[in-house]
């Protein structure tokens, strides 16, 4: 039976996308900056923070009223709950996009301490993980949300490749490095914070299609429970 | 903790005439626990909780196979009183039905057929009865008016009285609130959660919010088959069958 309530959970979807393809191009666009050392790119992305923000406000909203007024239950509750969760999460990952094209603000102007080589890796998982997190979404691909949780310790292994790099071959060799060091130092534990985000979503997918908590409990995706 | 199991179908299977209305339900009803039955007309709920104080074998050209059980004992063993059973199994209908008679007599009449005759001891428990359904204090001053004056959900908790007032163990309620208005419906599921302190419930609903409230394990039938048995959170969380999934989310049909 053709439900009405299908169309709204199909819009609520779409928002939910629009939204995450925004935060994508957020994070694309703030290492852009990074790698143009562009004052006006890195503006541009803290200014665009606010369409994101209105979307997490929107999609709150249309939780609620759906909760209120439908009376959810089984996929179409955990659906809805899980996008509440999901649009938070997307939310951190904008800002956390923010607070990169904020770094880029304090580095340019000086030539770059170093060719940037680990950050760009880093950054290219973080989107290849937020790419395949919202494919994930809209498949209801619980595999691919696995795949996308088992990632996230690449990202931790490149955040600390970035660290003791910086911190042994820059800043402890000639402290003058340390105010070109520290933002780099910081971007790349921003672009992990986004993968640890990315992660929580695809949890938060596999709840929504399996009725499976993950969360808090890795072991549950090895032994294909 | 585990719960203990108060009654018990096993393998039961229910015919009226040709129709085979229920199908190798295997079922257990817990003590002190709410169990609700969902499922769409014709599932086969009403006829599976009638059989629960066997009200169906007044039905005639109907048959039943299996066992159902109430503390290890075989509810329709020959040597059971199906009128005992039927004290110790109360029942509550769609349609509140008290009887022409006063407030005091609805309530008094169940202990005077079984044989009480002691004045006081009758009083007494009207009262307690009374307010055991949360409907003392609405009419504790005109016990001796005639029920019929009442409003829809008083009559509903005063038919709830009465089945308690014969000191019942397991109480049925067959859609209890099918014709009560919101309010009057939320006091009859408040005292639900407050009875099955002291009773083991039944209730058939097509109301599944309703279920989803006051129960504590759901069963969902479908064309007489028992789909799904589970505690009603993970029921209405996580529903592990299809069907059951599609009926309670209303893609059913």
């Amino acid at each position: 039976m053709e439900r009405h309530f299908d169309e709204e959970l199909s819009d609520l979807k779409k928002d939910l996308l629009r939204m995450g393809s925004l935060v994508e191009k957020s994070i694309i666009d703030s290492i852009e900056a990074l790698k143009h050392l562009s004052d006006s790119e890195a503006n541009k992305v803290i200014a665009d923070d606010r369409v994101i923000d209105e979307f997490e406000l929107k999609i709150d909203e249309t939780c609620l009223d759906l909760l209120a007024l439908r009376q959810p239950v089984a996929l179409d509750l955990r659906f809805i709950t899980m996008t509440m969760k999901i649009s938070t999460d997307l939310e951190r990952m904008a800002d956390l996009a923010v607070d990169i094209a904020q770094r880029v603000l304090e580095l340019t102007g000086k030539p770059l301490l170093k060719p940037l080589i680990d950050i760009p890796a880093l950054s290219g998982l973080a989107q290849q993980m937020i790419r395949d997190v919202l494919d994930a979404f809209v498949k209801e691909d619980v595999a691919l949300a696995k795949s996308v949780i088992l990632r996230d310790k690449d990202a931790d292994t490149l955040r600390d490749c970035v660290q003791s790099e910086l911190l042994n071959e820059y800043i402890c060799k000639n402290k003058s490095n340390i105010p070109r060091a520290v933002p780099l130092l910081l971007i790349a534990r921003h672009l992990e914070r986004i993968c640890d985000h990315a992660t929580n979503i695809a949890e938060d997918i596999i709840y929504m299609v399996e009725a499976k908590v993950v969360k808090h409990h890795p072991e549950k995706l090895q032994n294909g429970n | 903790m585990v719960n203990q199991v108060r009654m018990k179908a096993e393998n039961v299977n229910f015919y009226y005439g040709r129709t085979h209305a229920l199908k190798n339900i295997n079922l257990d009803i817990y003590a002190n626990q709410v169990t609700a039955i969902i499922g769409p007309s014709g599932c086969g709920k009403s006829t599976f909780i009638r059989l629960l104080n066997r009200m169906n074998e007044l039905i005639p050209n109907t048959v039943l196979n299996g066992v159902i059980f109430l503390d290890n004992q075989d509810i329709f063993s020959s040597a059971v009183d199906p009128v005992e059973i039927r004290r110790r199994i109360g029942m509550v209908f769609q349609k509140p039905n008290p009887f022409p008679k006063s407030i005091f007599e609805n309530i008094a009449y169940g202990l005077q057929v079984n044989g009480i005759k002691d004045r006081s001891f009758i009083e007494n428990k009207v009262v307690e009865s009374l307010k055991k359904a949360a409907l003392w204090e609405e009419v504790e001053k005109r016990l001796h008016q005639s029920a019929l004056a009442l409003s829809g959900g008083q009559q509903q908790r005063l038919c709830i009285a009465r089945a308690l007032a014969v000191e019942p163990e397991v109480i049925l309620f067959d859609e209890p609130c099918a014709s009560l208005d919101p309010i009057s419906t939320a006091k009859i599921e408040e005292l639900i959660l407050e009875l099955k302190k002291q009773y083991t419930i039944v209730i058939v609903t097509h109301n599944m919010q309703q279920a989803a409230r006051v129960s504590d394990y759901t069963a969902f039938f479908l064309l007489g088959e028992l789909i799904e048995f589970d505690k009603t959170q993970n029921l209405f969380t996580a529903p592990k069958d299809k069907k059951t999934e599609a009926y309670i989310t209303g893609r059913f049909g």
